[in-house]
């Protein structure tokens, strides 16, 4: 079979609230939003006004930079309103829905004989463009650009994220179209990271440079795939797609339709019944999560995240579920002091320090709350972000590049080879406290202005 | 802790900014974050962090000084006493330890007070967080003063590591050298008769009153510096034995290895202090005493190896100064280079130098300067690789 890498540094944090290994389908919601927000590197422009009638498929708004990248709305109905925030910033589109499902058809010719022009402006045309990222950077692929490979992972390692195999179990037909379109895209190859020793849906999947990964996070993470396979120079583009995408570009080429609905697992410590869940992306968490979250005391807060507990956003309720995400964490907030917490033993803690307990116990799952544990400090301790980051990358040296601005350094040590996400537990364990992950996505913004 | 936590919430308002004591938030943020970790909630970024914070790793290393601290008091006891000749007294460890328990306290108080000072200041000013880096280095300095250094002086020394070796470089996390010796350092070459010869080791030594004749409070690194020129090795009546339990004269915290055992235990065990220094330091000096050996030459040159080990600071230096972070090498490839020179060059200097007796401050300091270039070389190997890699990439 493919070859096998071993990776030895990163962390697995045992979370408590792993979703059960059942899928409840959701009813459809009253309405759904998609949010520019979720797309790094987007400018929005309108193409609907409020009470226009849509179709799933129908263009919402494009990028005004690239007027072909199209975004579309998820479910047939209304559009019910743009909201907006500073400077008239869009910050989300939503639609009524009215539960009828009507979609817009597309001309698709079967993915194995599709071009790769054909291929291309189908899945612009259907607003699935936007679901392809291209490192460096993280933001939106290109669509004039020629990607010397495509990368998928096809597990995710983060805490309590949800099992691929379970997620896309029937969709064997629909991977396998995905991975035959994506394949026109370049002309590198298509890779698929998979986990060692899996035997699921995904890792028999066909037409593709399939490696497997063995180790703790961030062995899941695409970032640290390429890494490890065909690292990204200066100058080299590669595009990468999640692997719940990669399904629905292939239902797309065999049915003419798009349809968003994708799994969700519903995890983290503060729900009541965690499961995975079948849904059309875009609809508001409430839907989701609605009876779900346990009732604590009077002050009983909960924080909701769009992802997982480490690269995640915040959310509120009312918000709309991303597409490009495939799970939500519900956690208590930390808001509360903590009478000499430094000095206690705090059994109840995770910490990677052995001056707690948590290496004791290498079994407990923990339920970890968002306290920073701490204040700001400048960077002191040192060694540590190493163990964390399994890539041939000094990461402190790239954080203290990024802080300096320095281009060529950040260049030098790495910038393209990460995004927010690959250096999210080394923000996890800094024991100053600083925020790397906003910290790298500083810096990557910098280069894109300092080279475009 | 409801009621403690309300009475700081009731004084919390005028310390904020544009309250009566606005002036003193930062203090009263210091305080308040020692006896409440803040509810500060993550904003960016990963949602939930590690509970390891500085103060736990900065109280971790004060943990792993407390041997050191402990057996020291318990030493300066033990001299002053077999000085005076009331060898009666010495074979109480109690008393002993509470002699010098007395002694010692001042030196740390001085140390406390004049540098949490300072920092409290300059952070004021700044509008910063309190740094919790004092918390060790102020516990640092005492240890590697001699016992009869004046409180004034500690005091200078203190003023003079905190603003020209820190603050001045922008606080913890920031500076080049090490404070804690740079405190050491400036006592050394401003006022060397304190903190060097024969007298200044031992409680109360050379200040009149009854000393038993012939009683000597060199240490054995002096001594032995002394008598090599003469091609004898005269450790001042002192074991091996003697030098590795401590009880000879020396700084406060630096006589007994096996008290810094201890804290190394404390630091590996904990992650704190990198054990690629640790390790090293103790084979670059052992490298070095081996090469002497080798060469021969004079009766110090000839003394094995391992002597250099559990002699002077050595042991001190190697687990709790070589292996401050902020200063040492970031680089895992730099620390083992750095470390290894730390080892070589204070067993050079001892052997080599007839003005310096111990080289470990010095040796440490010098490193500390260069460690900045090593890892310099560290990361540009690493660019250089990756670089190539793009080149094979294309070809």
């Amino acid at each position: 079979m493919s070859k096998t890498i071993k990776l030895k540094r990163g962390l697995d944090i045992r979370l408590a609230g792993e979703a059960e290994k059942r899928i409840v389908a959701l009813p459809m919601a009253e309405s759904y939003g998609i949010s520019p927000l979720d797309f790094n590197g987007v400018v929005p422009k309108l193409l609907v006004r409020p009470g226009d009638a849509v179709k799933a498929g129908t263009p919402l708004f494009f990028d005004k930079y690239h007027p072909e990248v199209l975004f579309t709305s998820p479910v047939s109905g209304t559009v019910d309103c743009v909201s907006r925030g500073d400077k008239r910033k869009i910050l989300c589109v939503s639609v009524t829905a009215d539960g009828k499902q009507d979609s817009e058809q597309f001309d698709v010719k079967p993915a194995d004989k599709a071009t790769g022009a054909e291929v291309k402006e189908l899945l612009l045309k259907s607003g699935l463009w936007p679901f392809i990222t291209q490192r460096p950077y993280g933001i939106v692929a290109n669509p004039a650009d020629e990607p010397k490979a495509i990368f998928v992972s096809g597990f995710d390692s983060a805490p309590l994220a949800p099992d691929m195999d379970f997620a896309l179990q029937g969709q064997e037909e629909n991977l396998k179209a995905g991975f035959e379109a994506l394949r026109k895209l370049t002309a590198g190859k298509v890779h698929l990271g998979v986990k060692a020793g899996a035997d699921g849906v995904v890792s028999k999947a066909a037409n593709v440079e399939k490696t497997a990964f063995k180790g703790p996070h961030p062995a899941g993470n695409v970032g640290v795939q390429i890494h490890h396979v065909d690292p990204i120079n200066k100058g080299e583009i590669v595009w990468t797609v999640d692997i719940q995408m990669v399904a629905i570009i292939g239902r797309l080429f065999n049915t003419g339709k798009l349809d968003m609905t994708k799994v969700y697992a519903l995890t983290g410590s503060e729900l009541i019944e965690p499961v995975y869940v079948s849904a059309i992306s875009g609809a508001p968490f409430v839907s989701l999560l609605r009876g779900n979250i346990k009732r604590q005391g009077r002050d009983g807060k909960v924080r909701i995240i769009n992802g997982n507990v480490l690269s995640g956003k915040k959310a509120d309720a009312r918000m709309y579920v991303a597409a490009n995400t495939n799970q939500i964490t519900v956690i208590p907030e930390g808001d509360k002091y903590e009478f000499l917490g430094w000095a206690m033993p705090r059994c109840d803690k995770f910490s990677v320090s052995r001056s707690y307990f948590s290496w004791l116990m290498p079994k407990k799952t923990y339920v970890l709350d968002t306290n920073l544990h701490g204040g700001h400090r400048p960077y002191i301790v040192t060694g540590l972000f190493e163990r964390y980051l399994p890539m041939d990358i000094y990461p402190m040296y790239l954080f203290k590049a990024i802080l300096a601005k320095d281009i060529d350094k950040m260049e030098n040590l790495g910038i393209y080879e990460v995004i927010e996400e690959d250096v999210a537990l080394c923000e996890f364990v800094d024991p100053s406290k600083n925020d790397i992950q906003q910290t790298v996505r500083d810096g990557i913004n910098l280069m894109i202005k300092e080279l475009s | 802790m409801e009621k403690l936590r309300n009475i700081v919430d009731k004084f919390k308002p005028q310390f904020e900014k544009g309250g009566r004591f606005g002036w003193l938030h930062s203090t009263f943020d210091g305080f308040e974050t020692f006896l409440f970790v803040p509810k500060t909630v993550t904003t960016s970024g990963a949602h939930v962090r590690d509970v390891n914070d500085t103060k736990r790793v900065m109280i971790m290393v004060v943990l792993a000084l407390l041997p050191a601290l402990l057996f020291g008091m318990y030493n300066v006891g033990l001299q002053h006493f077999r000085a005076i000749g009331e060898l009666a007294q010495t074979e109480s460890v109690l008393g002993c330890w509470w002699y010098g328990f007395w002694r010692v306290l001042p030196l740390i108080l001085v140390s406390y007070i004049v540098g949490l000072g300072i920092e409290f200041i300059f952070a004021q000013v700044r509008g910063h967080e309190i740094n919790e880096g004092y918390l060790v280095s102020g516990m640092l300095i005492p240890l590697i003063m001699p016992i009869d250094v004046p409180l004034w002086m500690v005091a200078v020394a203190v003023a003079f590591a905190v603003i020209i070796g820190k603050e001045v470089f922008g606080g913890t996390g920031m500076n080049i050298f090490n404070p804690a010796l740079l405190a050491r350092a400036f006592v050394f070459f401003a006022y060397t008769p304190f903190i060097s010869g024969e007298t200044v080791w031992v409680r109360g030594l050379g200040k009149g009153g009854a000393y038993v004749d012939g009683f000597s409070g060199a240490t054995p690194l002096t001594t032995l510096s002394e008598s090599a020129s003469s091609g004898t090795l005269d450790f001042g009546g002192y074991s091996l034995c003697d030098m590795i339990v401590g009880t000879i004269p020396g700084s406060i915290g630096e006589t007994s290895v096996i008290a810094i055992a201890l804290g190394a235990v404390i630091l590996l065990w904990s992650g704190v202090a990198s054990w690629r220094i640790m390790l090293s330091v103790v084979v670059g000096g052992l490298a070095m005493g081996l090469l002497f050996n080798a060469i021969g030459g004079n009766a110090y040159m000839e003394m094995p190896a391992y002597y250099h080990l559990v002699m002077g600071g050595f042991a001190f230096g190697a687990v709790f100064m070589a292996t401050d972070p902020v200063t040492a090498s970031q680089t895992n490839k730099g620390k083992f280079i750095c470390g290894f020179l730390i080892g070589v060059i204070a067993v050079l200097i001892r052997v080599v130098n007839p003005g310096y007796p111990e080289g470990m401050m010095l040796s440490i300091l010098f490193m500390n300067a260069l460690a900045p270039l090593v890892d310099h070389y560290v990361v540009a190997a690493n660019v250089k690789r990756r670089n190539k890699r793009m080149k094979t990439v294309k070809a």
